[in-house]
């Protein structure tokens, strides 16, 4: 993980989103708190319908009816001095910040080509409308530099979406998401659809753009063992609300949270010893009738009596990482308040955390740090 | 958001076994029209039309062909006996009023009821069959589309002998004919997507016979066109029965409210002032078509929910402002703290732009001012990007998307 060096580029307080109105109003995000730094990699786990599409959706104001942000703020601060409060920009200012500085690849995006044009003139039209003065010859070998980029040849510039296989449109889905070199890259799912062995080698090509260009991403997926190989901080979700938020590594070799636990042990190490798999019993809770105090208390095997009438915060581990707002490990649990020891498995040492804030990246692929 | 029934449940359980509380959401699943005023009004409207064609005649306060007086030769004006007046003939217009809504209200929905079974076999077996039946059915129905209606009905009610001219069934079932084919052509359509669709190709697969596949595969998914296109035929069964009793086509002893409007004609009513015999049935006539489209509304926000999801209902924008203002002063949700920023709700949701109901300003937070967005320097890929702000803060120069 970076260290992060002054202001987050984009920094999230407190947002709250809710689906409808009134009463029957569901509350899909709670007081999500988020800092993505600059060349860094958030990822952000949890279960379907925990609230992630959501969040990200709401960060960029995407968001379809009848989603409405009730609360919070997002910031987005492309230099220093100047910030941009995304929940306050008119749709002239969104619409210059969207893919120019913000893009965003959404869930199953290679849906989102055009079955009737070419590949070549998407990637071109792009160019077309946010670069007025570039001549076509120089869109051109633009699209193709883009399609070079994610590893598909020149020649299928004049391919349209049926010809190309899923991997491949997805692939051309992020060279678009990068023709205008944004600074922060959301993306919901990307390789969802995808076979592992192709979803492998997409990430692998993201990563090393990501050095090469450095741009931030958030990563939004269900598959955690994913995250903890490619992104730096993890945040996890559970019904709405973030329950961890911790860098990569620390929150592998130490959850601090009995639902990162639960993530944890319900997939099998390549390596070590064999073990049980647990999983978490349950499933994830009705949004419309969400349980009282924490919501994960009737999945959770640690439960005392205080989970069932009293919300945990997600509040910063005391002597536990940075102590920045955002970037902090954090944990929404009462295990941890300190009042008592927790149990031992919620307490394993972090790794890399006792002297500095820095440690190592994870990821295999990824070789330097960021800024 | 808490529900005080989960308490008791055991630690490892699952989370999802409380039932809802009974009565908080009756109905849902169930097939319902959405609750627009729209619709209610519309619904409203035609029951009270077809319950006043039921009883129309019944509760007429005289014969509606009774002549009170063969001495007069204008039309009286409504008095206490005659609350809407009287014709030229000296008949009272209440009384033909209520007793001409039945003809009206029987032609329309038997032209809607005909013309729509007529679609259906058309345009469905078309868009099934395709080839070469499709060619035939399909010119079929260009046919009838192109060709103007009335001149069309004109010779047809030409040719019908004086005694069936005040048959209603007979009337409904020859509107009906000019009335089909545009259904045909919107059927077709649907029936050419649904027949592709993986459903419709595996039942077809594993040997279903056609007409079941029509029957159970393809017509479920055509209910809610086929009821606007229902609604759509009864409302042009109005209109053209209206007119053609208008023109005098329809034999003029049968009472309908076209027939008043005819007979007002006659009387040259509009020339003289006796608003009162062109007045009631033409707005009859106008309310009744009204009913149809409102209902008709309702429809296609329950075809399309997205139209329906567009925006808030008058009742929830109010009581979401309501909430606001509970809210600003006290902050009840986590990480809720002091918050000021406050904009209008939105009826209409903008595609891409969010609505924002509360936030915190940035400046409140960590005190760096909401600067003008900046431009970005100059990359590899062009001289300068586009979208320069002006003084306002519009944007110039650019494509819409």
């Amino acid at each position: 993980m970076s260290v992060p060096a002054g202001h987050p580029l984009l920094e999230v307080r407190g947002l709250c989103v809710d689906y409808g109105a009134g009463p029957d109003a569901v509350h899909a995000v709670i007081g999500a708190d988020l800092a993505l730094h600059s060349g860094e990699v958030l990822g952000l786990a949890g279960e379907s319908g925990s609230g992630k599409s959501t969040l990200a959706y709401a960060v960029t104001r995407l968001l379809r009816a009848p989603g409405m942000i009730t609360g919070g703020s997002v910031g987005y601060y492309p230099g220093p001095g100047t910030a941009v409060d995304l929940l306050a920009a008119e749709e002239g200012t969104l619409r210059v910040l969207r893919w120019s500085q913000i893009s965003v690849v959404m869930q199953s995006a290679m849906n989102a080509l055009n079955p009737v044009l070419s590949i070549g003139a998407q990637l071109t039209d792009v160019l077309h409308a946010h670069r007025p003065g570039m001549s076509k010859a120089a869109r051109r070998a633009r699209a193709a530099g883009l399609l070079a980029m994610v590893g598909i040849t020149e020649d299928r510039l004049g391919s349209h979406p049926h010809e190309l296989s899923g991997g491949m449109r997805q692939r051309v889905m992020i060279a678009m998401a990068l023709a205008l070199e944004p600074q922060v890259v959301i993306m919901d799912e990307p390789t969802t659809a995808l076979d592992v062995v192709t979803q492998r080698e997409i990430l692998q090509e993201l990563m090393e753009l990501r050095e090469r260009l450095g741009f931030a991403v958030l990563f939004i997926t269900h598959d955690l063992s994913l995250l903890i190989e490619i992104a730096d901080a993890i945040a996890v979700m559970y019904a709405g609300r973030l329950v961890e938020r911790a860098a990569a590594k620390a929150l592998f070799r130490a959850p601090r949270h009995p639902y990162t636990l639960g993530l944890l042990s319900s997939f099998p190490a390549l390596h070590g010893p064999r073990q049980h798999l647990t999983g978490i019993p349950g499933s994830p809770p009705d949004l419309r009738r969400l349980p009282s105090g924490c919501v994960f208390h009737p999945r959770c095997s640690y439960v005392m009596d205080r989970c069932r009438t009293d919300v945990p915060a997600l509040v910063p581990l005391a002597g536990q990482g940075n102590s920045e707002a955002g970037t902090a490990r954090a944990a929404a649990c009462w295990l941890q308040d300190g009042s008592s020891p927790p149990p031992p498995e919620l307490a394993a040492p972090a790794p890399g955390l006792a002297g500095t804030a820095a440690s190592e990246p994870v990821g295999s692929w990824q070789a330097g740090g960021t800024t | 958001m808490a529900v005080g029934s989960s308490t008791d449940l055991g630690a490892t359980q699952g989370a999802d076994l409380t039932p809802p509380p009974p009565g908080q959401r009756a109905g849902r699943g169930r097939l319902r029209l959405p609750r627009s005023p729209k619709v209610l009004i519309g619904l409203a409207g035609l029951a009270a039309f077809i319950v006043l064609a039921v009883i129309g005649p019944w509760i007429a306060p005289y014969n509606p062909s009774r002549t009170f007086s063969t001495t007069l030769s204008f039309p009286q004006a409504p008095s206490a006996a005659h609350l809407l007046g009287t014709t030229q003939q000296q008949q009272d217009v209440l009384s033909q009023l209520l007793a001409g809504g039945r003809s009206t209200v029987l032609v329309a929905f038997v032209a809607g009821l005909a013309a729509t079974v007529l679609s259906v076999v058309i345009g469905v077996t078309a868009g099934y069959a395709a080839g070469l039946a499709d060619d035939l059915l399909s010119m079929l129905a260009n046919f009838f589309l192109v060709m103007p209606a009335l001149p069309l009905l004109i010779v047809i009610f030409g040719f019908l002998p004086q005694s069936q001219g005040g048959d209603d069934l007979l009337i409904g079932a020859i509107i009906a004919i000019t009335g089909w084919a545009f259904g045909a052509r919107v059927l077709r359509a649907q029936t050419l997507s649904l027949r592709n669709r993986d459903y419709v190709q595996s039942a077809r697969i594993i040997g279903e016979r056609g007409w079941r596949i029509i029957g159970f595969e393809i017509l479920p998914n055509l209910i809610p066109i086929l009821a606007s296109s229902f609604l759509f035929t009864v409302l042009y069964g109005v209109g053209t029965y209206t007119a053609l009793a208008f023109l005098g086509l329809v034999n003029p002893n049968h009472l309908s409210w076209g027939g008043m409007l005819f007979y007002a004609q006659v009387a040259g009513a509009e020339q003289s002032g006796y608003w009162w015999l062109f007045i009631p049935p033409g707005l009859a006539v106008a309310l009744l078509g009204t009913s149809l489209a409102l209902l008709n509304f309702g429809i296609d926000e329950f075809i399309n929910p997205r139209l329906r999801a567009a925006g808030l209902s008058r009742r929830q924008a109010r009581r979401v402002q309501r909430d606001q203002a509970s809210q600003t002063g006290q902050a009840d949700r986590a990480g809720q703290a002091g918050q000021t920023g406050a904009a209008s709700l939105p009826r209409r949701f903008v595609l891409g732009l969010t609505p924002v109901i509360h936030s915190t300003p940035l400046t409140a937070v960590n005190g760096a001012g909401n600067a003008k967005f900046p431009e970005r320097p100059g990359t590899d890929t062009g001289p300068a990007p586009d979208g320069r702000p002006d003084g306002a803060g519009r944007w110039r120069g650019r494509r819409r998307p």
